[in-house]
């Protein structure tokens, strides 16, 4: 017997969407003490369908048709009073982004209290709040319940969520993509405790999410939604190693593995860019009230790239990874170390001279919407590098052009503005921007990390080829270490600021010598569900 | 401890701010086109030739610049503003004189509008798209577009001269001799249309922008977590969107202070309201430059009064301000 | 070169014109589009009141305090001197107009360019702006002009030179917030990298990206200017030759009593005029700024 039964769900758009419906014809059933995953890229229709569950849809999106059976009672049909009380009560909801999810002016543990007094409880509610805090495993309750979000990490405030959500102990808990916003240790953790709570409570859990590791580690069963349909449904074992549906089998091919592949024998001898000792410290605050704080975002970081080498460097945010990339290329003025790209020392380059050498060292950068100008076209962009080094105007704009194609866009682009492209075509331009200036190094900053995975599996594709084809070599900035161990040759693991291991990827992904490297593969969501089809 | 902390910082400030207008005042002084002697008398040819010359040997007018400068600005710093030839008194005592009932009206038509505004803001917001929503937006886009001196006349013209309900000039009545409740009374009345009217154009702004701010707010994460708490919309409204919505409004109300302070000219100037505004009025009409100075920067002390004061309820508002992270 | 292919291609957008979208976008608003209409009258008005009103709205042409439409020809009646109302609106409307206009201009010279240089180069440069400018902030605005009318004599240029005194520092703070934001986003950075000056990089690549907040500020900015240029010359701080709507409510002060209308009419002008304005500035807010398409 189904704990919750949607039959037929269908949430309609406003006028003059992309598309009528965003959920259409969705049913499931979630029974009690089972966790069911909704997978899909962004734009599914999946945290809608969530939200339609919940009550909370957006003022313009409302559900048109379709049933969801809970407690012998249809909640979608229920007035908003009675839905009211079932929030937060018998149902509970956490979400994605655990900065902005909790009221930055009010204490947590008020926050957790006002779940109580939404529902009339009354008795003993702050033993509760701090039994809950504790259950969600952030140390010393006294001292959360007092504090401010802000004063949370991420991972703590997520904690925090849950504590909330789980208050009243409800029957199904929601999670909308509750551990993407997090670091992949801190995404570990989270999902054990989701995993730990639905066990002792035998709560049921639909979670949704984008990321078929996560699938792998949480769900028994799956479903997956493609433009607000379901495509694919079944037992989480079967849907992941033998899917049926043709989108579902591309979802799964994309999905970088952790099957590390072959990768090319680096050639040591010719390093194209040496680093040294680098370093890099921020200070915040200072003035006549204000204590001065110092952090040392990068500590003494060393090391090398050969010509046509793919180098990844790997981390958690915060770890210093993505200050390296630009004090290498001094878009941060680094405080010490040196930087030498081909035998040219970078870090005492005069301004006039440091514009001529960057020419050799271009980036392609993480947010495919902030890395174009939108008031300048296409060809605009491409050809400003080459512009201002000299070539005329004629020439750089046929050669933007050619890019384009080269990229894998029609040479029509070149007369376009940003905003008429997705996401990941965006990120070809930007690549196509770097190449224009023929550069020997690039640095790709997260530059996979915003897009949907059938779009980042292209994009690999297309930095690898063009590896081969011009034998660049790539400063491979990322957070997930899958797509690491997919394209990069050796790879770099930084932590607080400090490089702790570099070596071939074969070598740091299957024989870790560093505690934190082991702990990070550790971390990887689904790692022993590939490991699994690895062995079969 | 934060607030004692910001409140050092701001007082440092303010006595920095407070100077650079001393030092600017001398300089306004001596670009005047004229005689500085005669700009600080006065128009021109009004005051006498002895009085001119005691302002000379005062100010060593006849001394190198930086020594001017340094006599000036020591002078005030020892709150001695000069002297009004018009007025036949000290500065400081014209404005410490008329300084109380500038401070009521100020301090009056900003509680006013600020409860106005965010009242009415918070209305509309609540109801946004319906024909309320749209009244209170149009009012207040009428109000914004009012200058304030015509607001004050018609409200003259209507109130007391038409309707007779309330009076339209002055502090109080004029040889009533009221004492104790029935002063208190009197002075309310004549206090009500000019408090009323230069609130009104602050009442506009402060409700477009909790209104703007009740609904920025509205659409954030958090908001979706007490909706998913189960918790009332009104609980929701008032707990969690409103006191969010609040931080830019004072922020605003802190800036806008000094326009308060300069409408303050204009109604006081209609309503014969005795403040530091109608002084100016006056010293505007006889051209009594140093009595001018001197009002500009006692207002000037008054704006940065109100920025404190909105900066210590922005730090008891919000946690996040000056706490370490 | 050869393409990379064998990929899911995905269709491009239609393209779209940017100048027929900012006409939809400000067409939705429906005041705004009465606010042009009421603005450009008013600017028609002005223009031709040498041809409407040939002579001097300063001339006796009647006797004093004939209420309007008590005699034809003079519907808005005569001042305390028998000065023709109507006159007087049509001609103060070019005073009013080119103040707004003029020290709104001066005010975007002195704003704009300390604002981006303080926002772009931060560190001293912007500690040092940005002081400067919260100095300003603290003076009272209105009490400033006052002081700088009545000290250089009331002049046009004076007038001008003062609202544009005071009106400046929003315009560095904006511009200020706006250019620290941009210059995180990537685009800088890629514009950095591909050799760019940074005098480039700020007026091409930053400031045009900047536009859409100053023009909406600069059109409520007029607004603004043309109550501070009526509420000095209220105060009989307008130029002396000039006539001016605020001038024609001052004078008219002390008769309120007996006419009325002389303060009324005027009063309804700057009313109708500043109205206008702020709609025509909400209007260019809802089609400059729509939220960032990203979907």
């Amino acid at each position: 017997m189904a704990l919750l039964s949607l039959k037929n769900l269908c949430v309609s758009l406003p006028k003059g969407a992309d598309r009528t419906f965003a959920v259409e014809g969705v049913s499931f059933d979630l029974c009690a003490g089972e966790v069911l995953c909704v997978v899909g890229e962004s734009g599914s229709g999946k945290s809608m369908a969530a939200n339609a569950l919940m009550g909370l849809l957006p003022r313009d999106v409302a559900v048109t048709a379709g049933t969801a059976m809970f407690a012998e009672e249809d909640i979608l049909a229920l007035p908003e009073t009675a839905k009211q009380r079932l929030r937060g009560a018998r149902i509970a909801m956490i979400f994605q982004e655990p900065m902005t999810a909790l009221n930055p002016l009010m204490r947590i543990g008020e926050q957790i209290e006002e779940a109580f007094d939404a529902h009339g409880v009354h008795e003993g509610r702050h033993e509760k709040v701090l039994s809950l805090i504790h259950e969600v495993g952030l140390p010393d309750p006294a001292q959360i319940a007092r504090a401010y979000p802000f004063q949370l990490s991420g991972g703590q405030r997520q904690r925090a969520m849950i504590a909330m959500a789980l208050a009243l102990e409800p029957e199904v808990l929601i999670a909308d993509e509750p551990t993407t916003a997090l670091d992949v240790t801190t995404q570990a953790q989270i999902l054990a405790l989701i995993g730990k709570l639905r066990r002792e409570r035998g709560m049921a859990v639909l979670f949704i999410t984008h990321d078929f590791g996560v699938v792998a580690e949480v769900a028994d069963r799956v479903i997956v939604m493609r433009h607000g349909k379901v495509v694919e449904a079944g037992n989480a074992q079967t849907v992941l190693s033998a899917p049926e549906h043709p989108y579902t089998k591309r979802l799964l091919e994309a999905v970088p593995s952790d099957v590390v592949p072959d990768a090319k024998a680096a050639e040591q001898g010719d390093a194209l860019l040496l680093v040294e000792g680098l370093r890099k410290t921020f200070a915040t605050g200072g003035g006549l009230f204000r204590e001065k704080r110092v952090v040392n975002a990068v500590d003494d970081v060393s090391f090398s790239i050969g010509r046509g080498e793919i180098l990844g460097l790997v981390g958690e945010s915060g770890s210093g990874k993505s200050t390296v990339g630009r004090a290498v290329v001094r878009l941060l003025e680094p405080d010490g170390g040196t930087v030498a790209l081909g035998g040219q020392e970078l870090t005492t380059l005069s301004p006039q001279l440091l514009r001529q050498a960057r020419r050799r060292v271009q980036m392609v950068f993480q947010d495919p919407y902030a890395s174009l100008n939108p008031r300048i076209k296409v060809a605009g962009a491409i050809a400003q590098g080459p512009i201002a080094m000299g070539t005329p105007k004629k020439d750089a704009y046929a050669q933007a052009g050619q890019l384009l194609e080269t990229v894998g866009l029609d040479r029509g682009a070149a007369d376009r503005y940003p905003h008429e492209f997705s996401g990941g075509q965006r990120q070809r331009i930007g690549i196509a921007r770097a190449l224009a200036m023929r550069p020997e190094l690039i640095i790709a900053d997260e530059a996979v990390s915003a897009l949907d995975v059938s779009i980042q599996a292209q994009i690999l594709n297309l930095l690898r080829k063009l590896r081969d084809e011009f034998g660049l070599s790539l400063l491979f900035i990322t957070h997930d270490l899958r797509v690491a161990a997919q394209l990069c040759d050796r790879v770099a693991v930084m932590q607080k600021g400090k490089l702790v291991e570099v070596g071939p990827v074969q070598d740091v992904f299957l024989r870790p010598q560093h505690a934190y490297t082991k702990g990070l593969l550790a971390a990887v969501p689904g790692a022993r569900w590939r490991d699994a089809a690895v062995a079969a | 401890m934060r607030i004692l902390t910001l409140l050092a910082s701001r007082l440092v400030k303010a006595a920095v701010v407070l100077l650079l207008i001393v030092i600017a005042n001398f300089m306004l002084i001596h670009a005047a086109p004229g005689d500085p002697a005669a700009v600080m008398a006065g128009e021109a040819g009004a005051a006498d030739e002895i009085f001119i010359q005691q302002l000379r040997e005062r100010f060593g007018l006849d001394q190198p610049f930086h020594v001017q400068l340094w006599t000036y600005v020591s002078g005030v710093l020892q709150f001695d503003l000069g002297y009004s030839y018009r007025q036949q008194a000290p500065v400081l005592d014209l404005i410490m004189d008329r300084l109380p009932a500038t401070l009521l009206l100020t301090m009056s038509a900003f509680v006013i509008s600020l409860t106005l505004g965010i009242l009415l803001g918070v209305i509309a917001a609540a109801r946004q798209g319906t024909w309320t929503d749209s009244a209170v937006t149009t009012l207040s886009l009428l109000f914004y577009a009012t200058p304030l001196y015509w607001v004050a006349l018609m409200a003259v013209l209507l109130f007391s001269v038409q309707l007779g309900w309330l009076p339209g000039f002055g502090f109080e009545t004029i040889g009533a001799d009221y004492t104790g409740l029935e002063k208190v009374v009197d002075v309310v009345r004549h206090l009500t249309l000019p408090a009323l009217t230069l609130g009104l154009f602050f009442t506009a702004i402060y409700m477009r922008m909790t209104r703007a701010s009740m609904l920025e707010v509205a659409s954030m994460d958090f908001v979706k977590t007490a909706r998913a708490k189960g918790l009332s919309p009104g609980r929701v409204q008032r707990r969690h969107i409103l006191r969010n919505a609040l931080l830019p409004v004072v922020t605003l109300a802190g800036l806008q202070a000094g326009q308060l302070v300069g409408g303050a000219v204009l109604t006081e100037t209609v309503f014969a309201w005795p403040g530091i505004g109608r002084l100016m009025f006056e010293a505007l009409a006889q051209r009594d430059y140093n009595l001018l100075l001197g009002i500009l920067l006692i207002s000037a002390a008054m704006v940065i009064l109100f920025n404190i004061i909105t900066d210590v309820i922005y730090t008891l508002i919000d946690p996040r301000i000056g706490a370490p992270t | 070169m050869s393409a990379v292919t064998g990929e899911e291609a995905e269709p491009l957008a239609a393209p779209t014109s940017p100048l027929k979208d900012f006409w939809k976008r400000f067409s939705r608003n429906r005041g705004a589009v009465v606010g042009l209409g009421v603005m450009v009258f008013v600017i028609i008005i002005a223009a031709l009141a040498p041809v409407l009103y040939p002579e001097s709205p300063w001339r006796m042409v009647q006797r004093p305090f004939l209420a309007p439409f008590q005699v034809p020809g003079f519907y808005l009646g005569t001042d305390t001197l028998g000065r023709d109302v109507a006159s007087g609106l049509v001609h103060g409307a070019r005073v009013s107009l080119i103040v707004g206009l003029i020290s709104t201009l001066v005010a975007l010279a002195i704003g704009v360019p300390l604002g981006a240089v303080a926002g772009y180069f931060g560190g001293l440069v912007d500690d040092a702006a940005m002081r400067f400018t919260e100095f300003f902030q603290t003076i009272p605005s209105f009490a400033l002009a006052i002081v700088l009318v009545a000290i250089f004599q009331p002049s046009l240029t004076s007038i001008v030179v003062a609202i544009a005194v005071v009106s400046w520092p929003p315009v560095a703070r904006l511009v200020r917030a706006e250019v620290m934001s941009l210059k995180r986003r990537e685009f800088v950075e890629a514009a950095r990298l591909a050799g760019l000056s940074n005098r480039t990089i700020l007026v091409r690549q930053v400031l045009p990206n900047a536009m859409s907040p100053i023009i909406v500020m600069a059109s409520l900015m007029v607004a603004t200017a043309i109550l501070l240029e009526s509420s000095l010359a209220f105060l009989g701080l307008g130029d002396p030759n000039i006539m001016s709507w605020g001038y024609m409510i001052g004078a008219s002060r002390t008769v309120i009593r007996t006419a009325w209308w002389l303060s009324f009419f005027p009063g309804v002008a700057i009313l109708i005029t500043v109205l206008a304005l702020n709609l025509i500035g909400e209007g260019l807010s809802d089609a400059l700024n729509p939220k960032l398409a990203r979907s």
